[in-house]
């Protein structure tokens, strides 16, 4: 009951039963791809209104009261205004360029959704190589930073740019090498293989098989999503808003979706990889619906990383490389090693 | 339906490198790259090779020509710049270029070319992975060498004293 799963199984059978198979997948792509699309929306607006409302209560002040309960609609109305507002482009700016920046930094932070195992039988398509497929794609948005930095022709634009392209491929690294231990325990880089590994209560989530390995992939992830203390490539304070500077209207907000829609798939690849997915608690909370263990958990991760952001200072660039390199990298290792001894050791 | 994304694919690789090559921004060439290397990587997709496909676009796309740009966006005699990528030697290049082709040409056409009825789409990790570690594991750790002598020579080399 209340499993998503099934519906869009029961969609399917209906449509073959008057239609083409050729016309059921293409209809099929363009209702899963608007579902995304539209659960994607919802979410960025329900989280911009959460970090607001989190952050104002972590200051002792209330945040948006005004537009609904709560304030609760203060990103539709935040929304509105964008949409109205002129979309500038600096004299100089590289025009094409400038224009695809937004796009395919939007699209990569969609395109990771393919493989994300939202509950049981939700996922949209379950790529044999589904993790490796989501760090493929979300390289693209380094591409999209970097091309928003260069094509503004504003300096602080550029080193925003700059910056994140180094941070990101530095972190990028111990990332991935986070990922190989949950892989290896797994024996499966498909994500809802990874998910029914951890099958049978909390004690089998890899989270307590390999301690190491969240914490790397969660300090990685966290300057992935270029969320403080690891945002500098942003920092408001000294490059007054980093490679999005020149944006404004739609296209500045399809940068905010974008980072709002990051920092929630960090936080779903973390739970798939480290928390048991859309698994349970323990086996006999097993009539709350998959979907909402998935939701629950992600929700809890994202809500962690903005109490980290409310919480720590920005770290300098040059701190920020060392702990990468010298600090991170090596305890991945570790991990991995770690991981491969107590593969051997335990079976 | 096969045939049809290969041309498309093949157009999209060949007009990006052309792009690459001619256009006078480096950083446009840079970006055309990246669209070339994505193409490369739906080739190898709509052959069913998807681990090299997402290692594709990881490594070539992800690192080799981001680390491209940020070069071009250090260096500052070349970013905005525009930057002839001809020389004056189009006669000796094309005499080359000619007879690099013919022999290519010649080459395929007397290679005996298997044809497989068809592409088989069992996943290729596992098997990638034991033939790196087992019949293979020779030159995958002279390579694993090979890498590490080169960063230690970057190292060396961008050392200050």
């Amino acid at each position: 009951m209340f499993e998503l799963g099934g519906i869009f199984e029961a969609i399917g059978k209906w449509l073959n039963g008057f239609l083409p198979p050729v016309w059921v997948t293409i209809i099929s792509a363009v209702i899963t791809g608007l579902a995304v699309l539209g659960f994607l929306s919802l979410l960025a607006l329900f989280l911009v209104w959460w970090e607001r409302k989190i952050s104002a209560h972590m200051q002792q002040r209330y945040g948006p009261m005004r537009t609904g309960w709560h304030g609760v609609l203060q990103t539709i109305a935040d929304g509105v205004k964008l949409l109205q507002k002129e979309d500038l482009m600096p004299k100089d700016a590289d025009r094409i360029v400038y224009f695809w920046a937004p796009i395919i930094c939007f699209g990569a932070a969609f395109m990771a959704y393919l493989v994300v195992p939202f509950g049981k039988g939700i996922i949209v398509q379950d790529l044999n190589i589904g993790i490796l497929y989501i760090i493929a794609i979300t390289t693209f948005t380094v591409v999209s930073l970097l091309m928003a930095g260069w094509a503004s022709n504003n300096k602080w634009a550029l080193l925003g740019g700059m910056r994140s392209a180094a941070q990101i491929i530095s972190y990028e690294v111990p990332l991935s090498l986070a990922i190989v231990g949950a892989v290896m325990l797994a024996q499966t880089l498909s994500m809802n293989g990874i998910v029914s590994a951890q099958a049978g209560g909390f004690w089998h989530w890899y989270v307590f098989r390999e301690p190491l390995g969240f914490l790397v992939y969660y300090i990685a992830a966290t300057a992935e999503a270029n969320r403080t203390p690891f945002d500098i490539p942003e920092a408001e304070q000294e490059l007054v808003a980093g490679f999005n500077i020149e944006y404004s209207g739609m296209k500045f907000a399809m940068f905010f979706l974008a980072e709002f829609v990051n920092m929630f798939t960090v936080s779903a690849i973390a739970v798939t990889l480290f928390f048991g997915g859309w698994q349970p608690l323990f086996s006999f909370l097993g009539f709350i619906p998959s979907w909402v263990w998935f939701m629950g958990k992600s929700l809890v991760s994202v809500f962690v990383l903005m109490w980290f952001r409310w919480t720590y200072p920005r770290i300098r660039v040059d701190q920020l490389m060392n702990f990468a390199w010298k600090f991170l990298l090596p305890l991945a290792f570790l991990n991995i090693i770690l991981v491969g001894f107590g593969i051997v050791v335990f079976k | 339906m096969g045939l049809a994304v290969f041309y498309i694919l093949a157009a999209v690789i060949l007009v990006s490198a052309l792009f690459v090559v001619t256009l006078r921004n480096i950083f446009h060439s840079a970006l055309m790259l990246i669209v070339c290397f994505f193409g490369v990587a739906g080739l190898y997709a709509s052959l069913n090779a998807d681990f090299l496909a997402a290692v594709q676009v990881l490594i070539y796309v992800g690192a080799v020509t981001i680390l491209i740009i940020f070069a071009v966006m250090v260096t500052h005699q070349l970013s905005g710049k525009k930057i002839r990528q001809y020389n004056d030697q189009p006669v000796p290049a094309g005499l080359i270029i000619i007879s690099l082709f013919l022999l290519f040409v010649v080459s395929l056409s007397k290679t005996g070319f298997e044809v497989v009825k068809s592409i088989s789409s069992s996943p290729t990790v596992e098997g990638i992975g034991k033939a790196l570690m087992t019949s293979y594991v020779l030159p995958f750790e002279v390579v694993s060498i090979v890498l590490l002598v080169a960063l230690i020579g970057a190292i060396v080399i961008a050392r200050k004293d």
